[in-house]
């Protein structure tokens, strides 16, 4: 028992706070089946249970597959399997925005926040968000850039918003999936500390996708200076919150394949970004008020910033 | 029980009493006379139940009518105009318009359902059916608006007319979401409250969007 509470404690960086508010609960942990408690998050002061949780349940995977298992165990066809993936209240779904948008240094979302009760509310309603977000924007955005010119008549390009669902709801599923497959075929060569269930990757994914929701109402603004330090700022951020989460998972990999994974999950993130950028948002010109200003020759007031 | 030890039942009491089946004195009639009745009876004791339904809508109050006896008539009926006032709309080409009116219907109604989906899977106590009838309903303000829209933009399509719109959608989207709430929330457990109540505003935001967003030709 001493031997394995060594080894926790040595993998985990805030280890040190759970055992000492709780010197118990890790013995107690190991004999006695665990069972899942359902609300949890990051508090230290909640009884021992959690915190095994956490040591266990996170970082051994042969744990977490038990322990998954032991979570959603009825059977997939009723409604109560679905049920236990909405078992979340208020405040932890505000707390894993907060967590995703103010990424700490150091601190693996999945392990601080999710901590083996992955939700799908998150991934799903942040998505839907997300899509009409960038809907809305860009055609408001498009509309502001081009008011006031004599040709332009108004149209809410609403086309564009089925474009958005497909395009934001694959990029939130389909990415995860291939991500899970290509961790758990790593696994199965290198033994890898730590792995995540394909739930917990749908919902990192999904709540990192929540800071670009700010970002596509301000890029209404029609600046391109402005719109492009926005889509670098929001990149770092849930971008910082995904390598945080993945470079655990693939550290002890081959060295090129683990830089190579995470450069693929940050390249597909920026693809994302400057996609929708690109697509939905017209590029701002140059020269505002383009008609007032008397043109000399007819030519080029307006400069096309392509 | 020691007091008990020395109980004995006699076997010489005797039973008394009345055993009564209480006769149903008036036997539903209803049942056996609605095949009879004239059909103009019939339809009006339904559209009289919708038009009740229309009036808790406007004037939301905590009545459980809405979700006792609920219909979903007066969701299509709302779905069917919402829809139809919405079509008409100016496009230079067929992918830059406004809503067709599949697109109208299959949001409306696939919303609605993935709402009560979400509500039941946080643990609401509130019916499937229930759910999509009060979230049909509490679209009538939003189709009130929309009249009022087309009503506005035969006057004119310039910024005070843009400005009386909005109001008038800003004030039906702040209506619906409020009746709606009004129902619904009470159904959810208290902690999972904003998470339920949430998609409902998104709900009738984007359908505000969509009836903001209608230039004519």
């Amino acid at each position: 028992i001493a031997c394995l509470v060594m080894y926790f404690f040595a993998e985990f960086d805030d280890a040190a706070n759970l055992l000492a508010a709780n010197p118990d609960a890790t013995t107690i942990s190991i004999d006695e089946p665990v069972e899942i408690p359902k609300n949890q998050q990051n508090r230290l002061q909640e009884p021992g249970r959690e915190e095994d949780d956490e040591l266990l349940g996170t970082d051994d995977s042969d744990k977490t597959e038990l322990l998954a298992g032991q979570k959603k165990s009825a059977p997939f066809w009723t409604f109560e399997y679905y049920q236990t993936f909405f078992d979340v209240d208020t405040y932890q779904v505000l707390d894993r925005i907060k967590g995703s948008v103010f990424p700490v240094p150091g601190k693996n979302f999945v392990r601080l926040y999710i901590r083996s009760n992955p939700d799908l509310y998150g991934p799903f309603w942040i998505c839907a968000t997300l899509v009409f977000t960038i809907a809305v924007s860009g055609n408001l955005s498009n509309f502001f850039i081009h008011l006031g010119k004599p040709t332009y008549h108004y149209v809410p390009e609403f086309r564009k918003v089925s474009i958005a669902a497909t395009t934001i709801y694959a990029y939130a599923w389909l990415v995860p999936l291939a991500l899970w497959g290509f961790l758990m075929w790593r696994n199965s060569k290198v033994m890898n500390i730590v792995s995540y269930s394909f739930l917990e990757i749908v919902c990192v994914y999904g709540y990192s996708l929540f800071v670009y929701i700010p970002t596509a109402i301000l890029w209404i603004i029609p600046q391109k200076v402005v719109r492009w330090v926005l889509v670098v700022f929001s990149l770092c951020l849930s971008g910082s919150v995904l390598v945080m989460t993945f470079w655990p998972a693939v550290r002890d990999d081959n060295r090129r394949i683990a830089v190579a994974t995470v450069g693929t999950i940050l390249l597909l993130h920026a693809l994302l970004a400057v996609g929708c950028l690109a697509y939905f948002f017209d590029a701002p010109e140059l020269d505002f008020p383009a008609p007032i200003i008397p043109a000399h020759n007819g030519t080029t007031v307006i400069t096309k910033s392509h | 029980f020691p007091g008990l030890a020395d109980v004995s039942i006699s076997q010489d009491i005797p039973v008394e009493g009345e055993i009564t089946v209480p006769v149903g004195s008036h036997s539903p009639d209803e049942d056996c006379s609605t095949l009879d009745e004239p059909v103009k009876d019939t339809i009006m004791r339904d559209l009289k139940a919708v038009g009740k339904k229309f009036v808790h809508v406007m004037y939301p109050r905590k009545s459980s009518a809405l979700l006792r006896d609920w219909d979903l008539w007066g969701p299509l009926v709302l779905c069917v105009s919402l829809a139809l006032m919405l079509q008409g709309g100016s496009a230079d080409s067929k992918d830059d318009g406004g809503p067709q009116f599949a697109e109208v219907f299959v949001i409306i109604w696939f919303g609605a359902v993935v709402i009560t989906l979400n509500s039941k899977l946080l643990g609401g106590t509130i019916s499937f059916f229930q759910s999509l009838c009060v979230l049909g309903y509490c679209v009538l303000p939003l189709t009130v608006a929309m009249l009022v829209c087309r009503l506005v933009l035969l006057a004119g399509a310039g910024t005070v007319s843009f400005i009386i719109r909005l109001i008038v959608v800003g004030a039906m989207f702040g209506w619906s979401t409020l009746a709606s709430t009004a129902f619904l929330a009470d159904s959810q457990p208290p902690n999972r409250k904003a998470l339920v109540v949430y998609p409902i505003f998104l709900f009738y935001f984007v359908i505000s969007w969509m009836i903001l967003t209608f230039t004519p030709q």
